[in-house]
């Protein structure tokens, strides 16, 4: 078995800073990553971008994070789900048909965000995509959507998204944000007391400025968002308006991908600012449960940059525990990574506040609206099955087959969450965490009984 | 509908997609493949509902396609490769067994 010191799950901003980091201060240190190429989803394939990219400087400046890592010692390892990490450190790979177990002395989950599943009516028809399923294709495919494309939600990402498309010559035919006219009053409070970094804000603005100059209608305090069609997406409707549409791409935010520190039963908090749930962490990371740390956006959504920094204390605190460093070390190399982290922060309660999610985002108000999209539970069913009694997410699974499905519950698992919430009329932060299981990603037999014959 | 960007580099990877010849960027995941030869869908779910990819990064599990003859693939976490076949998953993954005789 190969035993490592320190292993990091997830090559994004986080992993591979923590990654980098940590070989620098000794560490045998090993990477995990299921893609086939570092960056995560934000620097999804940005070695094999050009100069030119539509998707702009903020992507392309994650080349030097990745180049570095190419250039250190880390022991990178692509194309690599972890399917169960046990609490004493090991880690159960597998890479295609071949299955491994690694051990390690420290743990650091860097597993980066999903986006909030937007559980509309109609989101399931074909042509219905998220907004970072967009960027991806624009990513690692080079490809555009064609016709008439309507993007609609709210948050950060959207907007730079329309950018990015209109620099790819594909502009979107219309922007329908959902964004609502107290929550713009709301923030103006927060900018007032947070000082915002002036590039991060000057980067959104940019992003709205192009939308503007490429002429594409934008819609604020959209309602009652629709997508319509008979097999397939055909129009996209709200409150007072309709149009044609082949493509409507979503977007609500980012939460925390919680599948392993879920599994794992580490201890998770409900961030009502953002609508989510987010690991309980000291200021170095730290979990729950000895050895085992959370970085970047899988622990809270702090946004890549910030990210980065959280990815660097992880690692100056596993170089402390493993007696690399001393503390009064650990900590005098921190300043100014924290520091760093302070000003990348100062931003955080302006955006959450713009971009808080509307209630009915979280918990459809129409009963039809499919929420498990796997086993097609509505949001009906599910309300059904808390006045007969089921009083948690794991009761509704099994009332319902709710998040029975092949995601185990990575889409719905939060959007049942809420509708219990509803019903009982508690907030979602009291409603019990759903538990999802090994395996976290689903693997053949034929690779289990490689692992059999190989310990 | 899908295309590539027009300045982007010319697509160098060929598979087939439901019997349609489709070429891809290298790097390209066999989900944008199925979206870029014009699929409208990609799978049937077990009641008979039409899917597409809805996430593309390993979330949804809208995108199960069967791949060089192997059933309930996640296909946005899979790199194209040259020759790769890539068909719609109708309804659960089969599994065959003899049948059992009463
Ligand atoms: S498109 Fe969501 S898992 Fe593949």
């Amino acid at each position: 078995m190969r035993a490592a010191e320190f292993a990091v799950i997830g090559a994004g901003p986080a992993g591979m800073a923590a990654a980098i980091r940590a070989a620098e201060l000794g560490l045998d240190t090993i990477l995990i990553d299921d893609q086939r190429a570092p960056g995560g989803q934000i620097y999804r394939a940005v070695e094999r971008a050009g100069a030119d990219s539509p998707l702009g400087p903020d992507y392309l400046a994650g080349r030097e994070l990745v180049a570095a890592l190419r250039a250190s010692a880390v022991e990178y390892r692509p194309a690599t789900s972890l399917w169960h990490l046990d609490p004493e450190g090991r880690l159960f790979l597998a890479a295609g048909e071949r299955c491994e177990v690694v051990s390690a002395r420290r743990v650091l989950l860097a597993t980066g965000a999903i986006e909030r599943p937007v559980p509309i009516p109609g989101w399931t028809l074909p042509g219905v995509m998220t907004v970072g399923a967009a960027q991806t294709l624009l990513k690692t495919a080079d490809l555009v959507p064609t016709g008439r494309v309507v993007l609609a939600g709210q948050g950060p990402l959207l907007y730079l998204a329309a950018s990015q498309l209109v620099r790819a010559a594909a502009p979107p035919g219309l922007i329908l944000d959902t964004t609502a006219p107290a929550d713009y009053r709301r923030c103006l409070s927060a900018l007032r007391r947070g000082r915002p970094r002036p590039r991060m804000l000057l980067a959104g603005l940019a992003a709205i400025a192009a939308i503007k100059r490429a002429g594409i209608q934008v819609r604020h305090g959209v309602r009652g968002l629709r997508a319509l069609g008979a097999g397939a997406l055909e129009r996209v409707a709200w409150e007072g308006g309709e149009t044609g549409a082949d493509h409507l791409f979503v977007h609500q935010g980012l939460i925390p991908n919680l599948q392993i520190s879920l599994a794992l039963q580490l201890r998770h908090e409900w961030n009502d600012d953002q609508l989510c749930w987010q690991l309980v962490l000291d200021p170095w990371g730290q979990t729950s449960l000895p050895g085992i740390a959370v970085a970047g956006d899988g622990g809270r959504i702090l946004g890549a940059a910030a990210a980065r920094l959280s990815g660097e204390l992880a690692a100056l605190d596993a170089a402390m525990m493993l007696g690399r460093i001393t503390g009064p070390d650990r900590d005098r190399q921190a300043e100014p990574i924290r520091a760093a982290l302070g000003r990348e922060q100062a931003l955080r309660g302006f955006l959450d506040r713009l971009y808080r999610p509307a209630p009915a985002i979280l918990a459809p108000a129409e009963d039809d609206t499919i929420v498990c999209r796997c086993e097609n539970v509505s949001a009906g069913a599910i309300r059904r099955a808390v006045r007969q009694g089921a009083p948690g997410p794991n009761q509704v699974k099994a009332f319902t087959r709710c998040g029975m499905g092949p995601c185990q519950g990575r889409i719905c698992a939060g959007v049942v969450a809420a509708l219990i919430a509803e019903s009982l009329g508690r907030s979602p932060g009291q409603i019990e965490l759903w538990r999802p299981r090994a395996p976290y990603k689903p693997i053949t037999v034929a690779a289990l009984a490689n692992l059999a014959v190989a310990e | 509908m899908f295309r590539p960007r027009s300045e982007a580099a010319p697509a160098t990877v060929t598979v087939s997609v439901e019997g349609r010849r489709v070429r891809v960027a290298a790097g390209a995941s066999a989900a944008a493949a199925v979206l870029a030869a014009g699929l409208d869908d990609i799978r049937e779910t077990a009641t008979g509902s039409r899917r597409a990819p809805y996430c593309m990064i390993g979330v949804c599990w809208e995108c199960l396609a069967e791949i060089d003859g192997v059933p309930s693939r996640q296909s946005c976490m899979v790199e194209v490769a040259e020759g790769m076949t890539i068909r719609r998953q109708i309804g659960p993954r089969r599994v065959d067994v003899a049948p059992i005789r009463r």
